[in-house]
């Protein structure tokens, strides 16, 4: 689904991955982890198309990155629903209408029950018309999980997304992404948080990765 | 993305496609304010040209076909030499007619100089004798020696000595008229693209939030494009209203018909300004399409 051969990227300065091989197969459940500023964000800006391997392969969806266009990329970000570290939103829009978006951009229609219900299921049906800009920090990151599977996308890649929550929301969150592994989809989540992945593990079989010294390695059973 | 399904608003997925860029305050006033003003100069350089041109047509195409022999001569001798003028106008290559005006015809001409009691028998006028030149011409000069020869009262005034560079000058006054709307076009497509790129600048994160979501480039293009076509349309028709008040509002060509006086629409010539409006939103449209994919070319 999503498979790395010996990449490597820098922004410029020294590489701050070296050659990562792995692959992410479908209905797997990954942890990212790592110090901060190891390169977890970019490691799924890696996974998205965001950015480009300065060395390697990465495939998506069996693609090469480097030979998609600008549509080819737009068209696999439908399958990939990432939650980015610094949510972004469509200020002048409301929050209903935000999380509709992807579908909206695709030319599809989303029923409003449907709507309502996934705000429902991240604890958002209050705020439907709320702006993006009332909002607080986890209700953002929120917002942008259910704006990342609206769509139904095959993986969904989610950078930090409890680094604003208190843990009880935290727990909501972590439950919602692995029902939607129970569904079929391809998870990863970039955290530094143990206990999450803890947590986790006591409900599905998530695997763990971590950098350091700018290698992705398969962290052993010592979490 | 086609240009009628861009003009013709009741799409559902257009109406959608707008409401994702947010409402821009000044660059919508700019772009309309821009249209209407270039459209309202251009009613004006498309008059001129039109005018120009009419002038020219007239003036190359009507009169320089005609030439009058003017004769003066002792009462006694005027039916003579006007005999010997026809003759030889009647023998020179390139002249189709020639024909001696009568008295009636020359009282009509001095009539609203001197008024109708002009006692025209009694005073010693030239003779005047029109004629008309065929499709390849005369040799001005060599008519002018045989006159000269033969009828020593007759002089040759050929209009095309003063005429000539004025039809010029007509014709070049429409090439004017005609570059300046082309210069209009071009100023008013750099400046549409300028507020265009300026757009898609303020709403950067606009921009990736959509590719984010798997926008493609066309349908985020299609946003800016559409609106700014909208807005170039409708500024663009305004200023051509009001060009065309501009110029019904100048005075009738009749009155004194002076080429100032000249300037106005004629019959279906009015036809042509309305061509303006869909022209500039036609500019708008290459314009903003092509601004908005450099630009997001460089944005993710
Ligand atoms: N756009 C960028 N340009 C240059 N350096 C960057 C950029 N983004 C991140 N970095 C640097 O790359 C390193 C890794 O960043 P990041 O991937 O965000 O780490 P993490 O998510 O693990 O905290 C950091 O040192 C950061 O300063
Ligand atoms: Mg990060």
């Amino acid at each position: 689904m999503i498979a790395f051969d010996n990449v490597a990227y820098s922004y410029g300065g020294g590489e701050l991955l070296s050659d990562i091989s792995l692959r992410l197969t479908p209905g797997s459940f990954h942890f990212l982890t790592g110090p901060s500023g190891a390169g977890k964000s970019t490691f799924l800006k890696l996974c998205y198309g965001e950015l480009l391997p300065s060395a390697g392969r990465i495939s998506l969806f069996d693609r090469e990155v480097r030979s998609l266009s600008r549509d080819d990329i737009a068209l696999t970000r439908r399958r990939i629903g990432m939650v980015q570290q610094d949510c972004q939103f469509l200020d002048h829009l409301p929050l209903a209408a935000n999380v509709a978006l992807p579908l909206t951009v695709a030319g599809k229609t989303s029923t409003p029950q449907d709507l309502t219900d996934l705000l429902g299921w991240v604890g958002l049906g209050q705020l439907a018309d709320a702006k993006p800009p009332a909002l607080s920090g986890g209700e953002r990151q929120r917002a942008a999980l259910a704006r990342a599977i609206i769509i139904g996308p095959d993986v969904v890649l989610a950078d930090e997304p409890t680094g604003n929550l208190d843990w009880e929301m935290s727990l909501r969150l972590l439950t919602l992404l692995v029902e939607l592994n129970r569904m079929g989809k391809t998870v990863l989540i970039a955290t530094h948080d143990l206990n999450l992945i803890r947590q986790a593990k006591a409900q599905v079989a998530a695997r763990v990765l971590r950098i350091s010294k700018r290698r992705v390695q398969l962290a052993g059973a010592d979490l | 993305m086609s240009l009628m399904s861009l003009i013709v608003p009741d799409r559902r997925a257009d109406r959608q496609a707008d409401r994702v860029v947010p409402p821009s305050g000044h660059t919508a006033w700019l772009t309309s304010f821009t249209a209407g003003a270039m459209a309202f100069l251009a009613v004006f350089a498309l008059a001129l040209s039109l005018a120009a041109g009419r002038l020219a047509d007239r003036w190359s195409d009507a009169l320089e076909r005609t030439a009058t022999v003017r004769l003066s001569a002792p009462e006694d001798q005027m039916q003579l030499q006007t005999d010997a003028v026809l003759a030889i106008l009647s023998t020179t290559p390139g002249i189709a007619t020639a024909r001696a005006m009568t008295d009636a015809e020359q009282r009509a001409l001095l009539e609203p100089w001197f008024g109708p009691d002009l006692p025209i028998d009694a005073l010693p006028l030239p003779r005047l004798i029109e004629l008309t030149e065929t499709g390849s011409g005369y040799d001005g000069e060599g008519l002018r020696q045989r006159l000269a020869a033969e009828a020593p009262g007759a002089v040759l005034d050929d209009h095309t000595r003063w005429r000539r560079p004025l039809a010029v000058a007509a014709g070049r006054l429409r090439l004017l008229g005609l570059l300046s709307i082309g210069l209009i076009g071009t100023a008013t497509a750099a400046m549409i693209t300028l507020a265009a790129s300026a757009a898609l600048a303020a709403n950067a994160q606009v921009v990736r939030v959509l590719r984010q979501v798997g926008a493609r480039d066309a349908y985020i293009a299609r946003a800016f494009v559409r609106r700014f076509t909208l807005r170039a349309l409708t500024g663009a028709a305004a200023g051509t209203l009001v060009g065309m008040i501009g110029v019904a509002l100048l005075p009738s060509t009749d009155t004194a018909g002076g080429f100032l006086t000249g300037l106005g629409f004629q019959g279906l010539s009015w036809l042509y300004p309305l061509v303006l409006p869909p022209l500039m939103a036609v500019v708008a449209f290459i314009a903003t399409r092509a601004a908005a994919f450099r630009k997001l070319r460089e944005l993710t």
